[in-house]
């Protein structure tokens, strides 16, 4: 099962190495990996998708809290949450396809962000879900290009009644 | 205060620590912390080889429970050090190993002696550190020594730039040390300490199985308590022997792959499983889903890791091992509607069993007149020293012998490689062990495999008037995998035949040691007697049968029921 944890960690060089080196040396997988700094420079925020049964995410979650540097784990797909990847793809766009492109794109709510006489350079937000499914109509057309963020997620807020 | 240079920082902070004595190897990123430590008490034995090193403080922190020092060189100096750290990381040993690196200048260009011990170690270490500015120095050193002692106690490594050990600074004031993202848990939840209970009191079989965190946590005496006034027996890891007394009638001596008929059948037939600082290893539990089938387990454990990892637990309870077995002491103790003395007695039927179990297969050996048989040589050195030697082991059939027949009655006592199964890890850390405790009877009982693989750690031994024993059961063979090349491999020797060995009387005697050998069964006892009463370094060779197996034994994913016997 997929499961998307987020991981609050310190900001200190080799953190990022220490937390790669977990997954790796223990066999967990590592389907997504994402990373930057939150408004504290000094700590950095992690959002890792992982696949595997319970006793491994508790693992997971575990080995990950074990680490010196990690200040907190929380596996947020254990909850309701949001979660967002983005996506450029660089688009074949000649003249028989440049408006089934661009078509396709606004379906979806992405946006052109580099144009040339030939291409298409375009940017798509959503789960990942969604960007497969922008992916798989897209491919027929032609994509010389693509690069993916991975996701990122954040746990939604609880309601109050 | 007045200005000192780095490497002076870094003695006044291990002298600061308690520090009295280091293991370590000079080399020219560490000359400067090597000429500091000329102007300290802190004694630093120099070992021959840096892996030496590393294993010689861990035995050190093994018997003393305080934190072990080694300082390496950069580069080789680093690696070598690498098999120590790993060594003491599966046996969650606290230890402070200080590297020395290239000036900082010259990091990542591929300097002389240069290799990036952080990244290699980052595995194998509890944490560790590239110290990268000299503010930080005195305050990553003490966070270095608070991490490997506190929560599940591990190695630390601290990566020190050879700039900085000449750079002028002011030492710093000692603060208390906080690390916001790190805090073991060390207190039971008090629910899980009466569901505990309550599961012990319902239990009609229960069984103790205690690990390396009771010795950690020097909680022996609690743990005698709890299983003495209810009348549990126990049975140890390889971690745990002497956490019990193995003389005492509740013990069942070691489980698992060479562990006795009685403890593992008790194990398999118990009702409830009480885990304490064992980690359910695979050399523990065999084929996983028939171990302790029958029973409901609790597990303490200072590490949330460790539970549930292998074995599913119906009582978690993450503590100190210490604190917990206390407060389960003290809830049988308050509880005025017990009484204690039925509570015991609720258990004879089940102690009848296991007894039972014991008279029927006993932990024994076929004995001879005249070949000399391993087993015997332990029960020998057990006798005459009465059972108050610390011992320390290699790995492999050496090892496993010791654990069945030299029944440990004290904790800190045993002194092996448990979770790495290090070779060459007896002798250097006989070293620490005995630099801790020059008065004591330390012997490392060896194989004439392994202890080739530290051996110029003897010259260490005699600079420094380390009267070690080396027992070495030699068999001529690299004897645990040949003993599974037998029986599981068509008796196809493949490799394991040491045709060529030194003479380790002449060896003995090269340097500067006493060596004996015995080749006869009536050889054994004079050799051992002698070897106690000198004062020097005594290799003791017995020249064993060559064959002999270790019994019982669990073939690799069977259940621990399916032994074989001897």
């Amino acid at each position: 099962m997929k499961h998307t944890i987020s991981v609050l960690l310190q900001n200190k060089p080799g953190v990022l190495s220490r937390v790669t080196g977990l997954f790796s040396g223990r066999g967990f997988n590592i389907k997504s990996l994402c990373v930057a700094e939150t408004l504290d420079k000094g700590i950095s925020c992690l959002t890792v998708v992982s696949h595997g049964d319970e006793t491994i995410v508790e693992q997971i979650t575990k080995q990950l809290h074990k680490l010196i540097d990690v200040i907190k784990v929380t596996d947020i797909s254990e909850h309701e949450f949001v979660e967002r990847e983005m996506i450029l793809i660089r688009m074949k766009a000649e003249s028989h396809t440049r408006a089934e492109v661009l078509r396709v794109i606004d379906i979806f709510r992405g946006k052109v962000v580099d144009v040339s006489a030939k291409s298409y350079a375009v940017e798509i937000t959503g789960s990942a879900s969604k960007i497969t499914a922008a992916i798989d109509i897209l491919r027929p057309i032609g994509i010389k290009e693509i690069i993916r963020t991975g996701t990122i997620a954040m746990a939604r807020a609880t309601k109050t009644k | 205060m007045g200005k000192m240079s780095g490497s002076q920082a870094v003695v006044k902070c291990l002298e600061e620590e308690g520090i009295k004595t280091i293991f370590g190897y000079p080399g020219g990123a560490v000359i400067d912390l090597f000429d500091a430590l000329m102007d300290s008490d802190i004694n630093n034995v120099l070992v021959r080889h840096e892996q030496g090193a590393v294993h010689a403080a861990d035995g050190f922190a093994r018997v003393t429970g305080e934190v072990g020092v080694a300082l390496l060189t950069s580069g080789p100096g680093a690696t070598n050090g690498v098999t120590g750290i790993a060594t003491a990381y599966m046996d969650s040993i606290p230890m402070v190993i200080l590297t020395g690196q290239v000036p900082r200048a010259l990091i990542g260009n591929d300097a002389f002696q240069e290799v990036d011990i952080v990244g290699i170690s980052r595995p194998c270490t509890k944490h560790n550190y590239l110290v990268s500015d000299l503010d930080q120095l005195i305050p990553t050193l003490r966070e270095a020594f608070y991490i490997a002692k506190s929560g599940r106690p591990g190695p630390v490594l601290v990566d020190l730039p050879k700039d900085l050990m000449a750079s002028q600074l002011t030492y710093p004031e000692k603060k208390d040390i906080k690390i916001s993202s790190y805090q073991p848990t060390y207190k039971p939840h008090p629910v899980q300490i009466e569901r505990a209970c309550k599961k012990i009191m319902q239990a009609k079989k229960p069984v103790l199985y205690v690990g390396g965190g009771v010795i950690l946590s020097d909680s022996s005496n609690e743990l005698r308590e709890l299983a003495i006034k209810l009348n549990i027996p126990v049975t140890m890891t390889l971690m745990g022997l002497g956490a019990f007394p193995g003389t005492h009638d509740l013990s069942m001596g070691m489980l698992g792959m060479h562990g006795t008929y009685t403890a593992n059948m008790a194990v398999a037939e118990c009702d409830l499983l009480i885990a304490v600082g064992a980690r359910f290893d695979d050399r523990v539990t065999g084929k996983l889903e028939d171990f302790a089938a029958k029973s409901q387990k609790i597990h303490i454990d200072i590490d949330p890791t460790s539970i549930s990892k292998n074995v599913k637990v119906d009582v978690p309870i993450v503590s100190d091992c210490k604190k917990a077995l206390t407060a389960i002491n003290e809830w049988f103790d308050t509880k005025s509607d017990i009484n204690l003395s039925d509570e015991a007695d609720r258990h004879m039927p089940w102690l009848e069993t296991i007894h039972d179990w014991t008279v029927k297969h006993p932990l024994s050996y076929k004995d001879d007149d005249i070949i000399i048989k391993p087993q015997y040589v332990i029960e020998t050195l057990h006798k005459h020293t009465e059972g108050k030697a610390i011992i320390t082991t290699e790995v492999g059939q050496n090892q496993m012998w010791a654990a069945q027949f030299y029944k440990l009655d004290y904790h800190r006592h045993f002194v092996t490689s448990g979770g790495l199964g290090t070779m060459g890890f007896g002798l250097p850390a006989a070293i620490g062990a005995q630099m801790a405790f020059p008065d004591k009877t330390v012997i490392d009982i060896a194989g004439d495999g392994s202890i080739q693989m530290n051996i110029q750690e003897l010259a260490t031994a005699k600079q420094y008037n380390c009267p070690v024993k080396v027992a070495i059961l030699n068999n001529g063979y690299l004897g645990m995998v040949r003993q599974w090349q037998k029986l599981f491999y068509n008796k196809r020797y493949a490799s394991t035949t040491m045709d060529v060995a030194p003479d380790f009387v002449d060896l003995a005697k090269a340097y500067g040691a006493l060596g004996l050998r015995a080749t006869t069964k009536d050889e054994v006892e004079p050799v051992i007697k002698e070897a106690l009463a000198t004062d020097n370094i005594v290799i003791m060779d017995f020249k064993i049968e060559k064959e002999e197996g270790v019994y019982p034994m669990v073939p690799a994913g069977k259940a621990n029921t399916e032994m074989l016997l001897v």
